[in-house]
């Protein structure tokens, strides 16, 4: 091992130090943000803790009520599961069909492309109240106009298992993120490459498999990434929804219990707030939380790992 | 800047994030309070009422109390949930509230154990209030958990039948049912169809339905919850399988699940003027006092009847009793003001003119003996029948428990399981759900 001069040793310690100083502000920022609550949080999994007095140790106790007892943890992954699978890919297919058709029209493009990207800016509680009204099997306008064309229309949120179709039609309604991100890399696609397989005698569905989808490739993977995160974190909508189309909307001391109808919109979000915010557990509200960070991260790892599958080659 | 004094910036630094990081507020068990209630002072006092005429006649009392003590002052916050009663109790910080009610009943079991509100007794002791005699009994039982007081009551709800009288007539009824059996017949007498379609229900026995939960029907029922050890006692109660036997017996023959459940979810909001009771959809409802006002100020084209909810035959004795629930007060355990605090929650609670004043505002049922006693109570008959259920020796509230209400969450649950016919066994249906109140409890305690 070769001795390092002190005047050398100096100069790199002060170098050190000027980087974590100028590093300072992020690291302070991961550390109170993310490190800090994350250590907390597993911490916190071990142990009895209402929030209000000290925490107890309780080991393995808490992880054992998750997985094996409490009745909400299995139904609102399974729910959350389904709507990461369904309502991510049908987004993904959507906002790039709409994307698709926006680019091809020649003329009225911009009118089209604000009724679309309009609705995303609604609130999303304001969306969900218009949509269960919209849908309400009674008095909504949706079934009044399916009963007068003879169908039999379903009972949509207040029916468990269509009130997960009844969100997903929601996410869809809301598709205008996806489908601008989704235009700006159509455009970018260049054009003499859909010219060259022109002349190479290439079909519309050859152009679109062979020179569209490798071009916005990473885009895909951005939109069905970012997706999979949102959907773990679901909680606005099927809360808002399950309160609207209960009924159960406050007054009288009733107590409301998520995932109307029968748990079908429960999802994993929900479960740590009412175990943790209304239960006063915040130890297996604790354990829910760090099984979907770990969710998170494997459906994202696997996503990323699967890149070179998406990827043309100069990605 | 020069290295030493970097070095003690970065040491400055380094110790600050390290006591940032390492410091969590937790609550602590009641120290008793301090402050000299005879001093200037500004208390925060967060209710969860949000209609107008309701939120100006608790500013009114409160007004009232500032009038009698000049040295505090009241901040009111209105239209509080649970939600965000929860989180202030666990925040505390200068924002946060001193004095808190809720409508959840059934979370005193929770406030009390995690010490998130107060305990009361050496207040009341030091007052000289005893809430067993100043209060009403069953409501000085629900506002306390496991012998430790940490919420008195403000006003209460009594639970009843509100009935269309003219439905009434035309179908030849005379008298309000007794008994649930003449119930039921009635109920069916009233409901119309036409086609596959329900045109007016009797009565909507649904649990899923507005207000008819388990818990509500309980009372008439007499269920015994929890046994004498805290455990879940479901299974071994006849008068839970005979409460869920009648009703999924009614439930089927007015039309069964699908028919009864696509009606329920057309109809009119609980809260709005088109609930189905106001509209006649439904011609009786089991409701909570305020009903009988909002009936009367939506202005009906027919004539509203109240009464007491229908017992079990075997139990006709009994008769006038009903579930009773109502607004729970108490001080959060944070707040450096408790002695200020405790003389707004004495004055809301027990005086009886504000007790009456307020009452008769917003249509509750007084909480103290004196004031249901009180000549100023309004004399409305429709309301009195709730101030006499009230008062029945055999009005009950569910037990408080430590997990809250969540016991009883869990049995509505199984409840729906069994009105929609999914689940047949109730012997096996009413087993599991101790198992998982018990569980839940296990976990809670």
């Amino acid at each position: 091992m070769s001795t390092v001069p002190p005047g050398l040793r100096a100069k790199r310690r002060r170098s050190a130090l000027r980087t974590l100083g100028f590093l300072s502000p992020w690291l302070i920022g991961l550390c109170v943000f993310f490190l800090y609550p994350l250590v907390s949080t597993v911490y916190f999994s071990f142990m009895k803790y209402d929030g209000f007095t000290a925490p107890t140790w309780v080991g393995l106790k808490n992880w054992a009520y998750v997985f094996q007892d409490n009745p909400f943890f299995w139904p609102a992954l399974r729910n959350t599961l389904w709507l990461v699978l369904v309502m991510v890919s049908l987004r993904v297919l959507f906002g790039l069909g709409i994307g698709l058709l926006i680019t091809k029209i020649k003329t009225g493009a911009g009118v089209f492309r604000t009724l679309f990207y309009l609705p995303y800016l609604a609130p999303p509680v304001a969306a969900t109240m218009a949509f269960v009204f919209l849908l309400n099997p009674g008095t909504g306008p949706t079934n009044t106009i399916l009963e007068k064309v003879g169908l039999d229309p379903p009972q949509w949120f207040n029916d468990a298992a269509w009130s997960k179709p009844s969100l997903t039609i929601l996410a869809l309604w809301g598709i205008g993120d996806l489908m601008v991100i989704f235009m700006a890399s159509l455009l970018d696609v260049p054009k003499e490459q859909y010219e060259a397989a022109e002349l190479d005698g290439a079909g519309a569905w050859q152009r679109f498999r062979f020179v569209t989808l490798p071009s916005i490739s990473p885009i895909v993977l951005f939109a069905v990434v970012t997706g999979v995160i949102a959907t773990m974190q679901y909680y606005t909508e099927p809360l808002v929804a399950a309160k609207v189309a209960s009924g159960v909307i406050g007054g009288s001391g009733q107590q409301f219990e998520p995932g109307y109808p029968e748990k079908s919109t429960l999802t994993v979000p929900q479960v740590v707030y009412n175990l943790g915010f209304q239960r006063f557990d915040t130890g297996a509200a604790c354990v829910v939380a760090l099984v979907l960070f770990a969710l998170a991260m494997v459906f994202t790892a696997f996503l990323m790992r699967r890149r070179s599958g998406f990827m043309s080659a100069e990605d | 800047m020069p290295r030493s004094r970097r070095t003690s910036a970065v040491a400055l630094a380094a110790t600050a994030s390290i006591a940032l990081l390492t410091s969590a507020c937790t609550g602590s068990a009641d120290a008793g309070a301090s402050d000299d209630p005879k001093a200037k002072t500004t208390l925060t006092f967060w209710h969860g009422w949000s209609a107008p005429s309701e939120v100006k006649a608790i500013e009114a009392n409160i007004r009232t109390f500032e009038n009698a003590h000049p040295n505090i002052k009241v901040k009111i916050v209105k239209g509080i949930t649970d939600d965000k009663i929860n989180q202030a109790l666990r925040g505390g910080g200068s924002q946060g509230p001193d004095v808190v009610s809720s409508f959840t009943t059934d979370n005193v079991g929770r406030f009390c154990t995690s010490n998130a509100l107060a305990d009361l007794k050496p207040f009341l002791d030091k007052a000289k209030i005893d809430p067993a005699t100043t209060f009403l009994p069953q409501m000085a039982k629900y506002t306390e958990h496991d012998g430790k007081r940490c919420t008195v009551p403000l006003l209460g709800d009594a639970y009843g039948l509100y009935y269309n009288k003219d439905a009434f007539k035309e179908a030849g009824i005379t008298a309000p049912p007794k008994t649930l059996s003449e119930f039921s017949e009635v109920a069916k007498k009233l409901t119309k169809t036409k086609g596959d379609t329900i045109e007016r229900l009797g009565f909507n026995p649904s649990y899923q339905a507005y207000e008819t939960t388990v818990e509500h029907y309980g009372s008439q029922f007499g269920i015994t919850y929890l046994d004498e050890n805290g455990k879940s006692n479901t299974a071994k109660d006849p008068a839970v399988k005979a409460m869920f036997t009648w009703q999924k017996k009614l439930l089927d023959d007015l039309g069964g699940y699908a028919k009864i459940n696509k009606f329920r979810t057309a109809v009119g909001d609980e809260w709005g003027p088109k609930h189905p009771f106001h509209t006649g959809q439904v011609a009786m409802q089991l409701d909570g006092e305020w009903r009988g006002k909002m009936a009367t100020d939506a202005e009906l084209g027919f004539e509203i009847g109240a009464a007491p909810f229908p017992v079990p035959d075997a139990q006709v004795a009994d008769y006038g009793k009903g579930y009773l629930s109502g607004t729970i007060l108490g001080i959060a355990n944070n707040s450096d003001k408790k002695n200020a605090a405790w003389e707004l929650v004495k004055y809301l609670s027990t005086d009886t003119d504000a007790v009456v004043s307020f009452a008769n505002a917003i249509h509750n049922v007084p909480s103290t003996v004196a004031a249901l006693k009180s000549p100023k109570l309004n004399n409305d008959p429709l309301y009195r029948t709730f101030v006499d259920i009230a008062q029945h020796p055999k009005s009950s509230h569910a037990p408080s428990s430590v997990n809250g209400g969540a016991f009883l969450l869990t049995l509505q649950d199984f409840g729906i399981s069994y009105e929609q016919g999914k689940q047949k066994d109730l012997d096996a249906l009413l087993k599991k759900n101790d198992a998982q109140v018990d569980k839940d409890n296990e976990q809670a305690g």
